[in-house]
């Protein structure tokens, strides 16, 4: 968990929207994931005033709504960065040492997987194989892939986007 | 009743129709083990320390959810079950802080005994990666552990299926699963009521109450302070269990005489307080009545309750009765009225309560709890927690006589020891509200049986001097919620709510002695625990507050009438509106 909380900036249309969307599935047996699932794609993450929101439209715990949200890997606590940076964790990245990379940039960004920045610039996630084993090992940030990498390279290409 | 015939360990057994096998099982004698079931609590067949054999059956079956059906055959003991259950408690344990030496319920902890049954040992066999937990002390009345959690669940089906509340759960998943409160906020930070349900059916030490007893032990040991203690109806009832005595056994007499040994000044009674909150709220509701006040009541004794309603009811707290809890108005008498009386400082007396609830800890701590300018109670216990001073000093307890609480705070009635059983404040309160409206010469009515029992949420009606006095009686918080909830919307209506926040109510606070799942799950402890004040009560040779000598005492020299301006100032409190969420 992120200790420094990047603020919430979500606007009428998005608190609109979302409630249309409870108000649509409230009384469908089982509706918490739909909603979840469409309040994620209208906020892009769920932090806690989302999940306050859906907890209190559906009379149920915050509690139980935080249960499901950080069993599904599928949904984020955290907004995306400006700079997605990804780490392939994918066999062949792997043994070539994406996990030491992994390791560096979380040490360098001050953030763990899945977390964004507190000044909202950079996330960080890993994935499985984009299919550049060749390059192995390899990080995306944004569309740009940087392969064959070590990891004293991490520094560099974390500099290019200051 | 419709029976089923089926077979166990190739006995034959006949069971009632919609029993499960563990339930059938017991009919045989045979107790199958069980970690995550609790009757009426937790059924998710997820643990599978139950797990039995069932003829044609693919896999074992947990035997606490599955079913019986006629011609059934079941064994509870073949060498596939006992290796099985082995093998899910060696998982257990694997992940398990196994500081059991001095672990709070060392001696009656049930992952604890389960492993002594089955034969798994403590060894270095089991040391693989284990998650590593921050110990959680933001609450007022426990500690959470989760490192010694074994994630049966227990706690948050308590939390959210009876008292609707719901402030811990699962999060995360897979071996990262851990119980938490939303965004891993602190017990302290939520709307969490301090019940203490889910401690009193943890298995294991992962919850338990923030233990004082060595502060009592260090307020004892001052020759500069005064000590006394007040215990809660409740107590009595419970205290037994933890020193052998059957579920039910009033040990009100060894446990006076207990703590007069430990070193207590003087040992009174929190019913003498009962009897007084009976004098202020039976003028309250008068009042209320009489001059178009807000109805209907609410009873205010219950801590948890009362945190509930700021919570989840802020709009009604106009509706709770300004009555201090009897713990309180115990404590302001005894550091304004007795304080005066023996010429002693309130400054120097330490008020040490004994309470069947850890929400009395969170209690002591409100806003205007402090007659004499100093807190009303300083420090409460729980059941268990005396019942471990009793131990540390090393009080035979069995063996101990009966003795009799001190004068003048030791004095009361029948009508205060109910207050421990739900239904048992209104039931008091009709004695002498009755009393009062039918006129104060008059014979009135002793019980009132249809606010008696266990039952969830009860109603009655009692035509008092030409009016319908209609009451209702909630305990458990989700039965509250959902009577509350009838009154807002006005499908109901009454004059007077007594509402407890524990199931049963105080007989089953979260501070009693905690009760293993293989005697709850085939015993009511509510029943059992209340029958004893009751019976109690029968035996009283006073049984209505407004007779209670030592009461009219104190109105008479010190705080005037019931009600009076001094009484408010002394016994009366205000409440706070919360929210459910404070983000």
């Amino acid at each position: 968990m992120a200790s420094n909380k990047i603020p919430f900036a979500g606007s009428k249309e998005q608190e609109a929207a979302l409630m249309q969307i409870i108000s649509e599935h409230k009384d469908d047996p089982g509706c918490l994931m739909p909603i979840l699932q469409k309040a994620q794609d209208i906020y892009g993450y769920l932090p806690i005033e989302v999940q306050t929101m859906i907890a209190d439209e559906l009379h149920i715990p915050l509690e139980k709504v935080y249960g499901v949200v950080t069993f599904y890997a599928q949904f984020s606590l955290y907004p995306k960065g400006r700079y997605k940076v990804s780490v392939c964790l994918g066999t062949a990245c792997y043994v070539k040492g994406s996990g030491d990379i992994f390791n560096k940039l979380q040490e360098l960004l001050g953030i763990g997987s899945g977390e964004c920045t507190p000044d909202g610039k950079f996330s960080l996630e890993a994935c499985r194989c984009i299919g550049a084993c060749g390059l192995a090992p390899v990080l995306t940030v944004n569309d740009e892939v940087y392969g064959r990498l070590t990891v004293d390279d991490v520094e560099g290409i974390l500099q290019k986007y200051a | 009743m419709e029976t089923v015939n089926i077979k166990i360990n190739g006995m034959a057994v006949a069971a009632p129709k919609g029993s499960t096998i563990l339930e059938a099982a017991r009919y045989a004698g045979i107790d199958i083990p069980t970690l995550c079931y609790l009757k009426d609590i937790n059924a998710i067949g997820a643990c599978r320390i139950c797990v039995v054999e069932v003829k044609g059956a693919r896999s074992l079956v947990a035997s606490c959810v599955y079913p019986i059906n006629e011609g059934m055959e079941v064994w509870t003991n073949s060498p596939k079950v006992l290796n099985s259950r082995k093998r899910t408690l060696q998982l257990i344990i694997s992940n398990h802080d196994r500081k059991c030496l001095s672990c709070v319920r060392s001696g009656n902890c049930e992952l604890q005994k389960l492993c002594k049954d089955l034969h798994v040992d403590d060894e270095a066999y089991y040391d693989g990666e284990k998650t590593h937990y921050a110990i959680d002390d933001s609450a007022a009345h426990m500690y959470r552990d989760n490192n010694k959690c074994i994630l049966c669940r227990r706690c948050s089906a308590v939390c959210e299926n009876v008292q609707g509340i719901g402030v811990i759960g699962p999060n995360e998943r897979g071996f990262k699963t851990n119980i938490s409160s939303a965004f891993y906020m602190g017990l302290g930070e939520t709307s969490c009521v301090s019940c203490g349900q889910c401690i009193a059916v943890c298995p294991t030490g992962a919850l338990s109450e923030k233990d004082c007893t060595d502060k009592v032990l260090e307020a004892i040991n001052d020759p500069s302070k005064h000590v006394i203690v007040q215990t809660a109806p409740a107590v009595r009832a419970g205290l037994g269990e933890a020193f052998g005595y059957p579920i039910g056994t009033n040990v009100e007499g060894k446990m006076v005489a207990a703590l007069r040994r430990i070193g207590f000044d003087k040992v009174f009674d929190t019913d003498f307080a009962a009897d007084l909150t009976i004098m202020e709220e039976a003028t309250e509701f008068l009042d209320r009545v009489q001059n178009g006040g807000v109805l209907p009541l609410i009873t205010s004794c219950s801590p948890g309750w009362i945190k509930y309603c700021e919570h989840y009811f802020p709009d009604m707290t106009e509706n709770l009765s300004s009555c201090k809890s009897p713990q309180q108005m115990f404590g302001a008498t005894a550091k304004t009225y007795y304080a005066e009386k023996m010429g002693i400082d309130p400054k120097d007396i330490v008020m040490v309560s004994v309470m069947p609830c850890t929400a009395k800890k969170f209690e002591i701590g409100r806003d205007n709890q402090n007659a004499a300018g100093v807190p009303d109670v300083d420090i409460s216990i729980t059941t268990r927690e005396l019942a471990r001073l009793i131990e540390r000093v090393g009080l035979n307890f069995s063996l101990l006589p009966d003795e009799e609480f001190d004068a003048p705070l030791g004095m009361s009635t029948g009508a205060a020891v109910i207050f421990g059983a739900t239904g048992g404040v209104m039931e008091a309160a009709l004695r002498t509200a009755v009393w009062k409206l039918t006129g104060e010469t008059s014979d009135s009515p002793v019980e009132f049986t249809e606010v008696r029992g266990v039952a969830g949420i009860k109603e009655a009606t009692y035509n008092v001097a030409g009016m319908d006095v209609k009451v209702a009686v909630a305990s458990g918080l989700k039965n509250a919620k959902e009577l509350l909830e009838k009154v807002k919307s006005g499908e109901a209506e009454y004059h007077f709510i007594e509402i407890m926040g524990c199931p049963g109510g105080c007989v089953n606070g979260g501070g009693q002695p905690q009760v293993p799942a293989s005697v709850r799950n085939f015993t009511d402890i509510r029943a059992l625990r209340a029958k004893a004040l009751y019976d109690a009560d029968a035996a009283m040779p006073v049984r209505k507050s407004h007779e209670n000598a030592a009461v009219k005492e104190l109105y008479d020299t010190y705080l005037g009438a019931p009600g009076s301006h001094k009484a408010h100032e002394i016994l009366h409190t205000t409440y706070v509106k919360r929210k459910i969420h404070e983000i």
